[in-house]
């Protein structure tokens, strides 16, 4: 039976020691720069910080996983080398990685870590992954977010490592690894930067009727009337319009996020080995409910009993939800 | 001397469109290599296959290198199977945008497309070893990362391409927005991205045109356009230069690039020539200044 790995944001120091104490069976950090895809202000750790972490994380029979997913630019490789070489000094248990580059300096000079290939690579196929895992040894594939279940039990028969999939938070739309969307807006780029609609590029405008649009880089990404709540302005998940209809639409998607907590027993039968909250950018309250939460439902399903669902449904009150690409292919 | 290449059709254009387009780019346009294939979406192409052998033949009669570009996307049993196929290939050379494809095609020669983020010499240099000739880089690489990574594929005797001309890639997702814009989903598209020529235009809430919806793949508003950097491109150690596929009148188009590289037009009535034949679409080449994407630096000098 699949052990349904709970794998935990840690933002910082204090989220993480949340997220293990909360029953996290791996967190996943990353350093203060571009090495990580959530390059952040204020987030992320600085190596001290780190040899801290792993050493409550070990105490507590908890992992720690060194997100070092973003693509380096040509000239700048020696940046995610050093991220990786001090990671491996200070005892990470695997390195979350994208770039073939960064794979093989990794499989090379550390051979005895794991590699776990990042959703960043988006490996979708069976022989995506299968390149992967025979040429850099990686051991575990976090899968794309545009899967259905039934397709992901049927890659898992094909694939020789564990996988990975996400379960709860924030529900990319494009294919990760793949988008410059706000590079085309900001000049941040999310591959090689680890920047996504960045916060130093958002502002919120309040107009004399009463709105107020959000905007990133001068660009209204949504309009919001007095009794909605503004939400941020991420590119995918903004209004826009479209010569054929009359009224600004979410041309991607809804501000929603993604929620698998009913389909938690399914993942674990279809063999899913582990499970990501994501959320790193997340308070340590947050953490706290959410990892809490899930440990409880995990732990109910591979024990046979009926899992309390309802606790963690209401996780994303007041927000929409959605199961993505999981639940059906009509999503596509 | 650098060469100049067409970059795969991005749009759904009918099977006649694109007949009639590469008729006329087999014998009129100034270019050295032609991409062909669907890359966007698997859906599309058994509309334009059966013609694909005789699109090839016209445009090798025409003088012109043919390449068999393979899916950014693959994820279903047809896409799987679309990509097996082409990496079995010996007839052409191929370019593989999806590591699905390298798996099978390992140690053989091929060349690497720009949706493989090959972002990097560290990784250039692995994905030589593993059997790449060729990469084509990734578009929102910025000039300085392009003239190391450059020069480091040179070094390994890989020819590199940098796309000049035509809208960005910027996203390609699971999802199909064509669709969803016109209240369907994927597999009932009723193939909706054939009524927009160059993508659906997406303007923000207070009118300002931003993107491009093509299918599963989002592009920008502006062309980008490297024709100034043309000079400084080439003297950075980029072989091939690509032009992708718009429709407005790319014959003309390669003709502007090509009398620019080969020092025949000042760059002045170049970019004028170019700008005439582009109608409203902006020009954009922040990517390569290191700026944002949309935005457009005139060169300094």
């Amino acid at each position: 039976m699949s052990p349904g790995e709970l794998i935990c944001p840690a933002g910082t120091p204090a989220a993480l020691r949340t997220a293990v104490d909360a029953g996290a069976d791996a967190v996943y950090c990353g350093f203060q720069n571009a090495t990580n895809a959530r390059n952040f202000p204020g987030l992320n750790f600085t190596p001290d910080e780190l040899a801290g972490a792993v050493a409550h994380a070990h105490s507590k029979a908890s992992k720690v996983l060194l997100a070092l997913n973003t693509y380096p630019p040509a000239g700048k490789v020696d940046l995610w080398r050093a991220a990786a070489d001090t990671g491996a000094r200070l005892g990470v248990d695997a390195f979350i990685v994208a770039d073939m580059g960064v794979a093989d300096y990794i499989a090379r000079t550390y051979p005895d870590i794991r590699i776990h290939l990042s959703v960043q690579a988006a490996a979708s196929s069976p022989e995506a992954i299968r390149y992967y895992c025979e040429n850099f040894g990686v051991k575990r594939v976090v899968l794309p977010r545009i899967l259905t279940i039934p397709e992901i039990r049927s890659i898992r028969k094909e694939i020789p490592c564990e996988i990975e999939t996400f379960i709860f938070g924030n529900h990319g739309l494009m294919v990760e690894g793949r988008c410059s969307l706000t590079n085309y807006l900001t000049g941040q780029s999310t591959n090689m930067d680890g920047v996504c609609s960045p916060a130093s590029d958002v502002e919120f405008v309040r107009h004399d009727d009463g709105t107020m649009s959000s905007r990133l880089a001068g660009f209204a990404i949504d309009c919001f009337g007095c009794g909605e709540k503004a939400g941020y302005p991420t590119i995918c998940k903004g209004r826009y319009t479209v010569p054929h209809r009359s009224d600004a639409y979410y041309a991607f998607e809804e501000p929603v996020s993604l929620n698998l907590a009913r389909l938690l027993p399914e993942l674990i039968d279809a063999g899913v080995h582990a499970f990501k909250i994501e959320g790193r950018q997340r308070s340590k309250s947050y953490v706290r409910s959410v990892v809490s939460a899930f440990r409880a439902a995990v732990d109910d399903i591979r024990a046979g009993r009926p899992a309390n669902i309802t606790d963690l449904v209401a996780l994303t009150e007041g927000q929409k939800q959605t199961q993505g690409a999981f639940a059906t292919k009509k999503w596509r | 001397m650098a060469k100049l290449t067409l970059g795969p059709i991005a749009y759904h254009w009918s099977a006649e469109t694109r007949r009639d387009f590469y008729a006329r780019i087999a014998d009129e346009a100034p270019l050295d290599e032609v991409y062909l294939g669907e890359v966007v979406c698997s859906k599309r192409a058994p509309f334009h296959e059966p013609d694909l052998p005789d699109t090839i033949e016209r445009l090798e009669r025409g003088g012109k290198k043919v390449i068999l570009s393979s899916l950014a996307e693959v994820m279903l049993k047809r896409e799987r199977k679309a990509t097996e196929e082409l990496v079995a290939l010996e007839s052409h050379e191929i370019e593989i945008n999806n590591a699905a494809g390298l798996l099978a095609r390992d140690k053989r020669p091929h060349r690497i497309g720009p949706f493989m983020n090959a972002y990097n010499e560290a990784a250039i240099t692995w994905m030589a070893g593993r059997g790449a000739r060729h990469v084509c880089l990734p578009t929102e690489m910025p000039a300085q990362s392009i003239r190391v990574a450059a020069q480091a594929a040179r070094e390994l005797g890989l020819g590199v391409e940098v796309q000049v001309f035509g809208r960005a890639s910027l996203a390609v997702s699971a999802r199909c927005y064509h669709a969803r814009a016109h209240g369907r989903t994927k597999d009932n598209c009723q193939f909706v991205c054939e009524l927009d020529a160059e993508g659906m235009p997406l303007s923000t809430v207070d009118g300002k045109p931003v993107l491009r919806v093509n299918g599963i793949q989002t592009q920008s508003e502006s062309y980008v356009c490297l024709l100034a950097e043309t000079g400084r491109l080439v003297a950075d150690g980029v072989s091939h230069l690509r032009l992708m596929p718009q429709a407005t009148d790319m014959v003309a188009v390669a003709q502007v690039f090509r009398a620019v590289l080969d020092g025949a037009m000042p760059g002045q009535e170049a970019g004028a020539s170019l700008r005439d034949l582009c109608g409203a679409a902006p020009f954009s080449n922040g990517f390569y200044h290191g700026t944002a994407g949309h935005e457009f630096v005139a060169e300094v000098r």
